[in-house]
């Protein structure tokens, strides 16, 4: 009895002794898995340091499978020369992901390789796995320490790549509520800074906390792309079939607007 | 310029009422391409320069509630003709309802799973517009068409009915050094006629199995590019180009394996016309493969390589019935790619080299390329097409003399 007491009064000393591999699984699921399926415009902004813009506007459908699979349906509606174009994935975890293409041009649907989910998506600065999220034991997670950032409460998590990347460092702040990044910092080989991920502005949508606004900065080329999630659903009910060579061919009218 | 106008007025009062329910896009395209041998042909059309001409592309398309149409319609002046004139590259409507879709109208159809090798897909293809530097949306051509596609769990079904004939675009002896030992004999040509009995039928069964894309395939009606049947073998006064009739059943597969995206593609080539293969004219029956392979190896730099083979049915009596001086074709005709594209600059620089090279020809096709996306709506490109071999006479080595040098630009809405 008294050992129980014991137990019950160290209980949440124990609960607050989160992993920073706790910490990024919570992150991964708030970030890339919420709902059981997710609807979203999308409209990422390229800048160079310049000021050149370049426009990237896309509809983003994902459903959630069992064990951790997940189904990504993207079509694209500009810049004019992908306008038409839709990308399927099927995303697997800890195996390489199934990934279709088809060029409205020529009517074509073809396999695309992916063995590098570190490659830029559709030439911003952020890669594959920023948008679909990456493999959990691709990284080494550390919890460095708990602070507050802008009035939030987060964990600051390191990760180290197990197998190559371009980074070798990376150190999140999540919050301790949703367990969303708010900042991200990636460190090169020369341990030198030269991206930062933060995340502008989040709001609530039917019970998920959600980022709708977001930006990558590349800060040794000065490059930058803001991402922008407008019309965000979750729960809209897509139908398992949406993820097919059919609705590749001929996306429909009703999920990519 | 009549037909110019009015299209464009039809666009601008339609456009604006319609703006919420029809899209409008298209580019405006430059495009010139000359030969660097050196080399010239005799005629109008055979100076430096094999291709210069200017497009307007204009694309509609609309749909709602399953139906839909889409029309892709160019405009364009050809400068080495001296003519300005049109294409209808696509005009379709689109049905669907439950597991059914139809599209009927002129329409682009690809299958296969080949880079640039085609077996299974036995649609239209303008092999003169991608020698002379054109962009590979234009090697394929519409086909006018009824397509149907029935789709189920177990498997899908694509069916396209084609009652008019489309033959390939082939290079012509006007701009392009070609082998032709019948150049100076005039020729007429003997198309299929629009008739029920030559009507031809492309089917697709496919579905996924273990992870891979699979797909068979039928298709019933014609080579697309012609057989040449002389009226007198020892001193000919006629060429007449036909067209023989073709029954392809395939077969192909594309998937992830070995750490990259494997395809394998096989075709069984039946030439109704001459089976025994003792018509000279006609091409034998032939089995094609090839298999291919495809991967990242480092961002943004992608490699994919190809093995292709044409083995050749009865040829024993395609050698003896062959008339004596007439170059052989090998038993076995095979065929390597590579195809290396490197990304730079967020993507808006593409270097890429595609190279086919015929270790039983001993010719080859180089296409060097450099793209760059000055804006999102504008990209230029600037590449060469480099053929070469050591007979004047296989596929690749007849256009030795054809090297060239190709400009395109292209601002897109």
């Amino acid at each position: 009895m008294v050992l129980l007491v014991l137990f019950m009064l160290l209980l949440p000393v124990n609960a607050s002794a989160i992993t920073g591999e706790e910490v990024i699984k919570k992150s991964q699921a708030a970030f890339f898995e919420a709902g059981n399926d997710f609807q979203a415009r999308v409209k990422m902004t390229l800048a160079t340091r310049d000021g050149l813009q370049r426009l990237r506007d896309l509809t983003m459908l994902r459903k959630n499978y069992p064990a951790g699979e997940q189904k990504y349906f993207m079509y694209f509606h500009g810049p004019a020369d992908v306008a038409g174009m839709t990308f399927m994935v099927y995303k697997y975890p800890n195996r390489d992901d199934d990934r279709w293409l088809f060029i409205p041009a020529i009517n074509l649907v073809n396999r695309i390789a992916a063995q590098d989910s570190r490659s830029s998506f559709v030439g911003s600065d952020f890669t594959y796995e920023d948008v679909s999220g990456r493999d959990l034991t691709a990284d080494a997670h550390a919890l460095l320490r708990e602070e507050p950032f802008n009035d939030r409460k987060v964990y600051v998590v390191e990760s180290k790549p197990i197998g190559p990347a371009e980074y070798t460092r990376k150190l999140s702040w999540i919050d301790q509520v949703s367990f969303l990044p708010l900042k991200e910092e990636y460190y090169d080989v020369q341990e030198s800074l030269y991206k930062i991920f933060t995340a502008e502005e989040i709001k609530d949508v039917q019970g998920f906390a959600t980022i709708l606004k977001r930006t990558m900065t590349n800060v040794k080329s000065g490059h930058k792309t803001e991402t922008v999630f407008e019309r965000v659903q979750y729960n809209a009910g897509i139908g398992d079939d949406l993820f097919s060579e059919r609705y590749l061919r001929r996306p429909p009218e009703k999920w990519i607007k | 310029m009549k037909y110019w106008m009015s299209i464009s007025l039809i666009l601008l009062l339609v456009t604006p009422a319609l703006a919420e329910e029809i899209a409008l896009h298209g580019f405006v395209q430059g495009n010139y391409a000359a030969r660097i041998t050196g080399e010239e042909l005799p005629g109008p059309e055979g100076g430096d320069f094999i291709l210069g001409e200017e497009r307007l592309q204009l694309k509609l398309a609309a749909s709602s509630q399953g139906a839909g149409f889409f029309l892709k319609t160019d405009f364009f002046r050809d400068a080495i003709a001296r003519t300005t004139d049109t294409d209808l590259r696509e005009a379709y409507l689109d049905y669907g309802t439950g597991a059914l879709d139809l599209r009927i109208g002129r329409q682009v159809v690809t299958w296969g799973v080949g880079d640039l090798l085609f077996i299974n897909d036995i649609f239209p293809k303008d092999y003169a517009a991608f020698f002379s530097g054109r962009p590979l949306e234009y090697l394929k051509i519409g086909s006018d068409a009824i397509k149907a596609d029935l789709f189920a769990d177990f498997i899908s079904a694509e069916l396209v009915v084609i009652p008019f004939f489309e033959p390939d675009n082939l290079p012509t002896p006007g701009r392009f050094f070609l082998f032709d030992p019948f150049s100076d004999i005039p020729r007429a040509t003997e198309e299929p006629r629009a008739e029920f009995e030559n009507t031809e039928l492309a089917l697709r069964l496919y579905r996924n199995l273990m992870g891979f894309d699979t797909a068979v395939y039928a298709y019933k009606g014609f080579f697309r590019t012609p057989g040449m049947r002389l009226d007198d073998l020892i001193s000919p006064a006629q060429v007449t180009l036909f067209f023989p009739r073709l029954n392809v059943y395939g077969m192909s597969a594309q998937g992830n394996a070995l750490g990259g995206v494997v395809s394998l593609e096989t075709g069984y080539d039946d030439s109704l016309n001459d089976r025994s293969g003792h018509d000279p004219v006609v091409p034998n029956s032939m089995v094609k493969y090839l298999a291919g392979y495809q991967r990242q190896i480092w961002t943004d730099f992608t490699a994919g390589f190809q093995y292709y083979g044409e083995y050749l049915l009865d040829y024993g009596s395609y050698r003896d019935t062959l008339p004596a001086g007439f170059p052989a074709q090998d038993r076995l005709r095979q065929l390597l790619t590579a195809r290396l594209t490197q990304l730079f600059h967020y993507q808006t620089l593409r270097l890429s080299f595609f190279a086919f090279y015929s270790p039983t020809d001993q010719d080859y096709y180089f296409i060097p390329e450099a793209r760059y996306s000055f804006t999102d709506a504008l990209w230029g490109a600037v590449g060469a097409n480099l053929f070469g071999g050591e007979k004047e006479t296989t596929f690749f080595g007849q256009l030795d003399k054809n090297d060239n040098l190709y400009v395109t630009m292209r601002y897109e809405f």
